[in-house]
């Protein structure tokens, strides 16, 4: 990255009316430089990039040529005139480059000089220099609309700042990490069976559809096919023909004929190559062996065991199996394919390229195909004192934890709201099966109390005060009645697809902004700053208001549903009284403090 | 924790303990007090080894006036690491607790291939090289002229530890083959030879079963062990075959002609001697005339496999003096020789016995009994006397000494078997001449008769009364244990229908039915898709294996299989398999699933652990039975008859269960563990069939679960693992039972308490 250089040939107008200088575009590291063809002419220039704020340019399909207008610092700006997009995007994106190291750089020289006012200079500075962030800003947006949505509800709606809003999502902003958190496809598990010829069915002719993923298996697979194709392709063959005779060992292979995969082997020595047993993976094989647990090392066994000598012990009692042992070497059985083929997987695809040309591809596997270092050696040590011990003899190690990566939050909040239900459920009933556990004094107690009060008012219609029954009726009804929908429902149909779309709608929707808001709401504790407390401010009276359009809902929603949907918005509910609740508290202990503060001060 | 049993205070590196393992060493505890042989069944998962271990080492702790050395023999290496490593942890436990008094020495012990150091002999290929390259640089006479000539190669790690001298010695600890290699790097010593000097003075040996039964080893390896060892089996179901495959012999067409090449170069070194060094020969016939076939005290370094026949067996007396010259004895296996290549040309399997092919031998051969005898040691002493050291390249003839020594000696219990070709391939010829013993009795009775108690130990020995028929001999304690369960944590299955409700079997004339081997794919498509992590399949053999898995993936089933977890399959090649299983773990460790391909009777069956979630499910297709129609199975099912009175079929099936039960068995090793058993034949159904299972696990099969087709066992399969991903109490309070002990419980329960509570 750090020595790119771009050269275009370019048109340089001080307005968007000139007609323009044709001359050269540089772009550098740090700067760039612009010669026009015409030496004589005075509009050459050199320009840092730290002395550039901002960029804009036409976009592509519209009716303008490709511009590209570069603002400075001093109001004035550069515009250029490329003769294609592709070389404008090229420009642009080194612009973009320089400007985000810039941001960089002195958002940190601002956090580090002045830290008492830099919320509000921070934020402008960070709007200032975000053009390519914008733009990354918009994409974002554009692709996730739930994203726009909260945007527009938040932003627009003036109870958060644009950088606060882009604060929390720092991550989605950060392009590198974006890719990298991207998760990488690994290998197929059924790989080897993804080459499977196709025939027209009229002539003995087969025809074998190559993509370049499929090459890139096959050299993964066999060492030897891809040390032959680094070797072979192009100076002795091409690439066709390369492929046409791995076919055509293959096919020897399938037909199981070892004798005539024998005899073609010996007429042809490049055939020969397919059809032997891989000498790169015999050789890794015993490498390999060398490293694996001894616990599982069948290797050694063999060694120890004088019982596998030759003609020692029984040769022939039916319990062992027999095989030819002639032209073993051209013999390949589908386990072995199998076997090998769940090792690559297991060893991932550990090369990003992806390249078009099978010559780089075959290139880039060897430098992959690199040996892991020596602490595995260690590492399976520690495995078997830990895999002797019997777990539940012993109390548990601590495990080493992954952290856990939700895809799709709307999925994960579907699955989860369902198990909340039941849960929420289950403990109902666990609370009401505790009350229903008297003990035999409470009984004792509440039956002489209604004792004495029937003897001091007499035997009114009911023993049980209406208000309880009551309770305990809808306590009951609710609970049968939810728990026979839920009997046997699958988590994922959840209550949630039963509901009115609009209302469902809704509910997410206003899941989602509350979780917006409570995020920026307990991530502003501990306030600082009076822009904090505004901020603060702000969002509780949104969340206050977010609260009543639950409770509308709930109210709106017709009856059937009532029940299910406040179970739904009580957690949400519950989450919001929380921080109305520490509001509240923060606020009285500002206060108190405040009160206390400059008496204590003088 | 630490506890009082009787008068011996246990150490247990743990602080529970489960039930079955406190009366287990109790059990233990009073054979080793007895002084006598005992045979104990327990489950796997439950802690087997560490109790043996904790109890025999805790016995030595609390009467130190007479210790008991400890002799473990495992079947692999493999399982002899684990040993080690469980020891290891018991050993920590002990001396950070008592301090030094409990400092013991283990030491595990395998051959040369194992053990050696030295890259240029490592480099040899298989065991009988490295042995051989070994014996090249270490061996008496080469060394010999090595301090002459310095040009002579020699062993640097062999030479430090020789001019060590008595002052070799490992320090107290455990030891396995990794941590004797590295000590031996470090100090410049040979680690196979320290650790074989060590074995006398260890407190804990762990080897092989061949180094304690097969006398050709024991020979060398075991010999000056004292009788006040306890010797430990582990994991002996299979113990009459290791039995057996120690005294049985076959031989080849390679091997006469392996042989006629042997002799025409020993005829050669001994045409050298005579030329240079005729004093030698003659120094040897001296010593044959005084009966000396071993010449003495061997250097450590030329100790070869031992007489093949038991030590009891072999006559003091001195060699026949028609074998006594070297150009005589050479005479007479050439006579041999020939003899046994006119027997392999037969056309139809012929059957003898011992006494008869002796006699055949005389007539034809002219080669008494008692020459036969004497052939391995004449042997031993000629290639010592020409200096042979390049071993391997010997082995040929040394199979046929074996042989003559071996029917020259034993007049019962053998049969010797030739077939021209093998049943199953009729079309091309391999004659082969076998000498196969019949009774496990005969290599074990000489460690019964040496050593004070012997434990015989397994997670399947049902049934437990027919062992001592077997090995003939009289247990004081034998005792079958059952599991106590905290909950249902296995959860055996008898499948007998596809999901199309046809029947499902491995029966000779169902198994290559289509509609079968549909079925059984499905199984596992279904299984595969709802289990967790790793799931095991067995097989009845390889053929089968290979059959059925080319017949899945031509219909596609075996890559449907493969979109919800990787496939591994165990090979007739040991380094493929190793590497296959380690990949199968590796891909249960990272979550992406695994299956793996084995074979009962094949040595992942063997040994192999597929605990945890590296075995969530074992799918067991088909009943494991012997090949029916081998001649050798057949004589030793008639000897068993004759000999025993049990029946073949008893055997056969009581042979094929515990095959299957030690498959299944591998899934759970702790209470914690948990995992399911599909047995998939509908001959499980049968009673006479199920109830040779060990009682561990038909405690746990259901009658509702006895008669399953393929959607139904899915149905039980999603519910047990529904089940088993409930937190639990590991203690097993709430049941009544506990099915975990703390100290203090087992303080509570105080000395007058019987076990018996327990259960």
């Amino acid at each position: 990255m750090s020595s790119r250089q771009v050269v275009k040939r370019a048109k340089y107008k001080t307005s968007i009316k000139d007609p323009g200088t044709p001359g050269v575009l540089t772009m550098m590291e740090n700067k760039f430089v612009f010669r026009p063809n015409d030496p004589t002419s005075a509009t050459k220039f050199d320009v840092g990039f730290e002395q550039i704020k901002a960029q804009k340019n036409t976009k592509e399909g519209s009716n303008k040529p490709p511009w590209l207008n570069i603002s400075n610092n001093m109001d004035g700006s550069y515009i250029f005139e490329f003769e294609s997009y592709p070389d404008l995007h090229a420009c642009r994106e080194i612009i973009a480059n320089a400007l985000e190291a810039a941001k960089v750089s002195s958002a940190t020289t601002i956090s580090s000089a002045t830290k008492v006012s830099s919320a509000a200079k921070a934020s402008s500075a960070n709007e200032q220099f975000s053009t390519a962030e914008l733009e990354l800003r918009m994409k974002l947006m554009q692709e996730d609309s739930e994203l726009q949505k909260l945007h527009k509800q938040f932003v627009g709606g003036g109870v958060l700042t644009e950088s606060e809003f882009w604060a929390t999502r720092k991550k989605l902003l950060d392009g590198d990490s974006r890719r990298k958190s991207k998760q990488r496809v690994g290998f197929k598990s059924s790989m080897i069976l993804d080459t499977k010829p196709m025939t027209d069915g009229r002539m003995n002719k087969v025809t074998f559809n190559l993509t370049e993923e499929i090459k890139y298996q096959i050299f993964a697979l066999k060492p030897a096919v891809h040390q032959a194709f680094i070797d072979l392709v192009p100076s002795k063959m091409t690439e066709k023909d390369f492929w046409n005779k791995y076919f055509r060992a293959e096919y020897l292979h399938s037909t199981k004929n070892v004798v005539a995969a024998a005899a073609e082997a010996a007429e042809d020595e490049e055939l020969a190559i397919f059809l032997k047993e891989d000498e790169i993976l015999a050789r890794e094989a015993r490498q390999k062996i060398q490293r694996v647990d001894p616990t599982l090392d069948m290797e050694a066994d063999q060694g120890d065991d004088y019982t596998h000598l030759p003609d020692h012990g029984i040769f022939r009692d039916g319990s062992k199996d027999i095989t030819e042992l002639q032209n073993e070497q051209y013999r390949r059985t589908l386990s072995q394919d199998l076997n090998r083929q769940g090792a690559v997987v297991l060893q991932g695809r550990n090369l990003d390229v992806d390249p078009e040309d099978p010559r780089t591809l075959a290139e880039a596997l060897i430098g992959s195909r690199q040996e892991s270092g020596d602490n595995a050696v260690q590492e399976r040590l520690d495995r078997i004192t830990r895999m002797t011990e019997i777990e539940d003899l012993r109390e548990s190690h601590d495990h080493p934890v992954a952290p856990l990566c939700i895809k799709d939050p709307r999925d994960y909040f579907d699955t989860q709201q369902a198990n909340a239900l039941k849960t929420l459920d289950n403990s109902r009933t666990g609370t009401e099966q505790n009350k229903r556990k008297l003990t035999s004094e409470e009984a004792y107690g509440s039956l002489k109390e209604s004792i004495s009060k029937i003897k001091s008012i007499g035997l009114s219609n009911s023993t049980v005060k209406p208000e309880v029954a009551l309770t305990v009726f809808n306590g009951l009804t609710q609970n049968i009645s939810s728990t026979k929908y839920q009997l046997g429902k699958n988590p994922r149909e959840s209550i949630l697809d039963g509901l009115p779309n609009t209302t469902k709608e809704e509910l997410l929707h206003h899941w989602m902004s509350i979780q917006e808001l409570l995020r920026h709401f307990w991530s502003s504790y501990p306030i600082t700053t009076t822009s904090l407390y505004t901020k603060v401010g702000r969002l509780k009276d949104a969340m206050s208001q977010i609260y009543r359009q639950l409770e509308e809902i709930k109210e709106a929603v017709q009856s059937d549903f009532r029940h299910q949907v406040s179970l739904l918005v009580r957690p949400m509910h519950q989450a919001l009284d929380a921080a109305f609740q520490h509001y509240e508290a923060d606020l009285q202990k500002r206060a108190a403090k405040s009160g206390e503060l400059p008496n204590g001060n003088i | 924790m630490k506890f009082q049993m009787d008068d011996v205070t246990v150490y247990f590196p743990y602080d529970h303990i489960y039930p079955e393992q406190y009366a287990y060493m109790l059990e233990l505890k009073r054979a080793l007090d007895a002084k006598g042989h005992c045979l104990l069944e327990m489950p796997t998962g439950t802690g087997k080894t560490i109790a043996l271990l904790s109890l025999i080492t805790s016995y030595t702790l609390s009467k130190p006036q007479n210790p008991v050395k400890l002799i473990y023999c495992t079947r692999t290496v493999h399982e002899m690491e684990k040993t080690l490593a469980e020891l290891k942890l018991l050993h920590q436990y002990q001396v950070q607790h008592l301090g030094k008094q409990a400092e013991i020495l283990a030491i595990g012990l395998s051959s040369r291939k194992n053990l050696c150091v030295n890259p240029n002999v490592l480099a040899a290929e298989n065991r009988d090289s490295v042995d051989a390259a070994c014996r090249k640089l270490t061996a008496s006479w080469v060394r010999a002229v090595a301090a002459e000539n310095p040009n002579v190669p020699t062993c640097e790690f062999f030479e430090q530890f020789e001019r060590a001298g008595e002052g070799t010695f490992l320090p107290p600890g455990v030891y396995t083959l990794q941590d004797l290699r590295a000590f031996g790097k470090a100090r410049g010593w040979c680690p196979y030879f320290l650790a074989r000097r060590m074995v006398e003075a260890a407190n804990v040996v762990v080897y092989s079963y061949q180094y304690l039964l097969d006398p050709k080893v024991a020979g060398i390896i075991s010999k000056e062990l004292q009788k006040e060892s306890v010797v430990v089996f582990d994991e002996a179901h299979n113990i009459d075959n290791v039995c057996i495959e120690a005294l049985s012999v076959s031989v080849r067409r390679q091997t006469l002609e392996g042989a006629r090449r042997n002799l025409s170069k020993m005829q050669q070194e001994i045409e050298r001697f005579k030329a240079t060094d005729a004093g030698r020969l003659r120094q040897e016939y001296n010593r044959l005339v005084e009966g000396l076939a071993q010449g003495g005290n061997l250097p450590i370094t030329d100790a070869w496999l031992q007489n093949p026949a038991l030590p009891d067996d072999i006559l003091k007396e001195a060699v026949p003096g028609n074998i006594r010259k070297a150009d005589h004895f050479l005479h007479v296996l050439r006579r041999l020789v020939q003899y046994l290549e006119g027997r392999l040309e037969t056309e139809n399997v012929e059957k003898e016995f011992p006494v008869g092919f002796v006699n055949a031998i005389n007539i034809n051969a002219g080669i008494d009994q008692k020459t036969l005898k004497f052939c391995y040691d004449r042997l031993h002493s000629l290639m010592m006397t020409l200096e042979i050291t390049d071993t391997d390249e010997f082995l040929h003839i040394q199979t046929i000494c074996d042989f003559a020594t071996l029917v020259g000696t034993y007049a019962r219990g053998f049969s010797i078997i030739i077939e021209p070709f093998d049943e199953r391939m009729p079309h091309i010829p391999d004659p082969v001449l076998q000498l196969s013993c019949h009774d496990a009795s005969l290599a074990i009775k000489p460690v019964f008769d040496r050593f004070q108690s012997v434990v015989i130990t397994s997670g399947t020995l049902s049934p437990i009364d027919l062992y001592p028929r077997l090995l003939n001999f009289n247990p004081v304690v034998s005792r079958s244990f059952t599991m106590s369960l905290t909950r249902e944590c296995i959860c055996p299955m008898v499948l007998t229908r596809g999901s199309d409700q046809l029947p499902v079997s491995t029966k000779f004339d169902m198994r290559s039915d289509l509609g079968v081997v549909r079925n059984y794919g499905r199984l596992l498509l279904e299984m595969v898709s709802v289990v967790p992590d790793g799931v095991v399949c067995f097989f009845v053999s390889y053929s089968y294996m290979d059959g059925i898995v080319n017949s899945w993936n031509e219909s596609g089933i075996l890559k449907e299989i493969m979109q919800h977890k990787l496939v591994f399959i165990e090979t007739q090649d040991v380094v493929e398999t190793t590497l296959a299983l380690d990949n199968y773990r590796k891909a249960c460790d990272c979550g992406r699933g695994a299956v793996f391909f084995s074979v009962a009777r094949g040595k992942v069956a063997e040994g192999i652990d597929f605990d945890r979630h590296y075995g969530r499910l074992v799918i067991m297709y088909g009943v494991p039975f012997q090949y029916t129609l081998s001649k050798i199975l057949l004589a030793r099912l008639e000897y068993l008859r004759e000999t025993f009175q049990i029946k073949e079929g008893d055997f056969l099936t009581f042979d094929a269960l515990r095959q299957a039960a030690q498959c299944v068995g591998r899934v759970i090793r702790s209470k914690a563990d948990y995992g399911m058993m599909i047995f998939a034949d509908k001959r499980y159904s049968r009673h006479d069939k199920r109830s040779k299972l060990p009682g561990w696990i038909l405690s746990h099969l259901r009658d509702a679960h006895l008669n399953l087709s393929t959607d139904m066992a899915l149905h039980i399969a999603r519910e047990f693992l529904r089940k088993m991903a409930q937190p639990y109490d590991r203690a097993g309070g709430s049941s009544g039972r506990k099915t975990l002990l703390s100290q203090e419980d087992l303080e509570r329960m105080g000395q007058g308490i019987t076990y018996e509570m327990l259960f």
